[in-house]
């Protein structure tokens, strides 16, 4: 029973042949050897994304980023010359935490002139320069020069900004054609930001598998539509308008978007007819530039379809990009802190709003948001706790869970080309 | 803080007039079904009109009374869900999980 067209290899994944059709091993998920591997692999040498620019409104806007599975805390600063730069999270005389507010296992960001080390009062400056030791002439030969902040290679792309302990390309290069495609969207417009966190017992592969596909959504989450609505979509499924894989290890879904606004208000609660919008976002769109179907990056929408509702872009290997056709974006970061652990962040962008009706929209939206997503993390916990038992190895996934197979076969890829390299 | 006197009619439900998501999340888990309802039916119908009045003012400069309604209209929308749906405060299986808002905008 398609609704929406099939590439002529009859199948997405067919599409691509290295992915193969044969149930996935899931040893990825629950081995902790293998989670090692992975961190010394991928985490350690890929570019990751750890926020946006508008974080960093002005000279001396700082905010740190607890990495555990690059083994690392950084501070990420906005210099004088405009330039953003990432540090180590460590100070050079007796490795305290530079960087933490009452707790040092938790984030924090805040705006200084310098650095001012807690324990011995060294600093240092928005470049890293090392510029003052207490009581210096206590020191043998001690160069300050030589002893300025660790620095980590940092760029940006479209104001996302990226950090890499190890890099093997540049970020442009290592975000490829994928990136290319979306360039010009006015991400740097949607600055009403909702950001919600939570530490979730499940493998950080398993939160991706759960929003890379929407094969569960009239399933798992059934009871958010109305009755009538619910049963009609539990009958269609769900079927994407497209896939592309061609920009491995990236990814992406495109989906349609009936719910925004629904052909027929009587599908959805009465609060969001009074408020235009849901899980979808707000039905109307911002009055900014950039949104209408003409002006759109080609990345978006790739099959040009009317029904036309959100792209999910995932940038390998933990950062996700989720486009929505009325004018907002989420992002989610899923970042590892044991093999059967992750820290999972959703956060919502919005255009800022220019009145009440606006503001309230955005507000049911993230509210929604957030329910949908304590579904989608406490069944996660579940499923990790159960592959666990090992007494299932192997899982079909079928054609609309094609980013689940690409994902788990390019994090077996890494780590195998990763060890091979590091074993001669 | 008063509510503005055209919103008399919901002066019983002030306790929710709470500015920060966490305080909103938090009343709604402490509070049973009748009382959200009985909010839910007082509130939902004056949605439109609490709308209209604070849109007489810039968003980012409301004078203290709409400022309070808007605070209560987003209570509204946080009770909406288990009224409208879930029929209990929580979201159902969502056992132990959780979600924490880390960064919101604040009216
Ligand atoms: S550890 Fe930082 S000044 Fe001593
Ligand atoms: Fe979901």
């Amino acid at each position: 029973m398609a609704h929406f067209a099939k590439p002529s290899a009859g199948s997405w994944t067919q599409q691509y042949p290295e992915l193969g059709t044969s149930p996935v091993d899931y040893n990825d998920s629950i081995d902790p050897a293998f989670y090692e591997k992975e961190r010394a692999a991928i985490f350690k040498r890929t570019w990751l994304n750890v926020g946006r620019i508008e974080q960093l409104p002005r000279t001396g806007s700082y905010f740190t980023k607890e990495l555990p599975s690059a083994g690392t805390s950084l501070v990420i600063v906005k210099g004088g010359d405009g330039a953003v730069r990432a540090f180590h999270n460590v100070c050079r005389h007796r490795g305290n935490k530079l960087v933490w507010n009452d707790y040092p296992a938790e984030e924090t960001a805040g705006s200084c002139r310098q650095f001012i080390c807690k324990y011995h009062a060294w600093r240092y400056d928005l470049t890293g320069k090392l510029t003052f030791v207490q009581q210096e002439e206590e020191f043998f030969d001690l160069d300050k020069a030589d002893y300025g902040l660790k620095d980590v290679a940092c760029d940006s792309w479209e104001g996302f900004i990226f950090i890499n302990l190890d890099p093997q390309e540049t970020l442009t290069e290592y975000l490829g054609e994928m990136a290319k495609s979306l360039a010009g969207y006015p991400f740097g417009k949607m600055t009403e930001v909702y950001r919600y966190k939570a530490e979730v017992g499940a493998n950080w592969k398993l939160f991706i598998d759960a929003f890379a596909e929407f094969y569960h959504a009239p399933v798992l989450h059934q009871k958010q539509a109305v009755k009538d609505e619910a049963d009609k979509l539990l009958t269609y499924g769900y079927e994407a308008l497209h896939y592309d894989l061609s920009t491995s290890p990236h990814s992406m879904i495109s989906s349609w978007g009936g719910m925004s606004p629904p052909k027929d208000p009587s599908m959805v609660k009465p609060i969001e007819r009074i408020l235009r919008s849901g899980l979808f976002g707000p039905w109307d769109k911002p009055a900014i530039d950039g949104l209408d179907a003409a002006s759109l990056p080609p990345g978006l929408n790739p099959a040009r379809h009317r029904a036309w509702g959100s792209d999910s872009f995932e940038f390998f290997p933990n950062f996700t990009l989720l486009i929505w056709e009325p004018g907002w974006y989420l992002t989610y970061h899923y970042w590892p802190t044991a093999v059967d652990k992750h820290i999972f962040e959703g956060t919502l962008y919005f255009v800022p709003p220019t009145n009440a009706r606006e503001r309230l929209a955005q507000e049911l939206a993230a509210v929604t948001f957030k329910e949908y997503a304590l579904q989608d993390a406490n069944t996660l916990e579940a499923t990790q706790t159960m592959i666990a038992t090992r007494t299932v190895t192997k899982f079909p996934l079928n054609d609309q869970e094609i980013l689940l197979r690409h994902l788990h076969k390019v994090v077996g890829d890494r780590v195998q080309e990763y060890s091979d390299a590091t074993a001669h | 803080m008063p509510l503005p006197t055209e919103f008399a009619d919901l002066t019983p439900y002030t306790d929710w007039i709470l500015p920060t998501e966490p305080e909103r999340y938090n009343k709604r888990l402490n509070s049973s079904m009748d009382q959200m309802q009985t909010f839910y039916d007082a509130a939902i119908n004056r949605l439109e009109d609490a709308i209209t009045y604070c849109d007489q003012y810039p968003i980012n400069d409301l004078p203290d009374p709409a400022r309070e309604l808007m605070h209560l209209m987003q209570s509204l929308i946080m009770v909406s869900f288990p009224v409208e749906v879930w029929k209990q405060p929580r979201v159902p299986d969502s056992g132990a999980a959780y979600l924490n808002i880390t960064t919101e905008p604040v009216i």
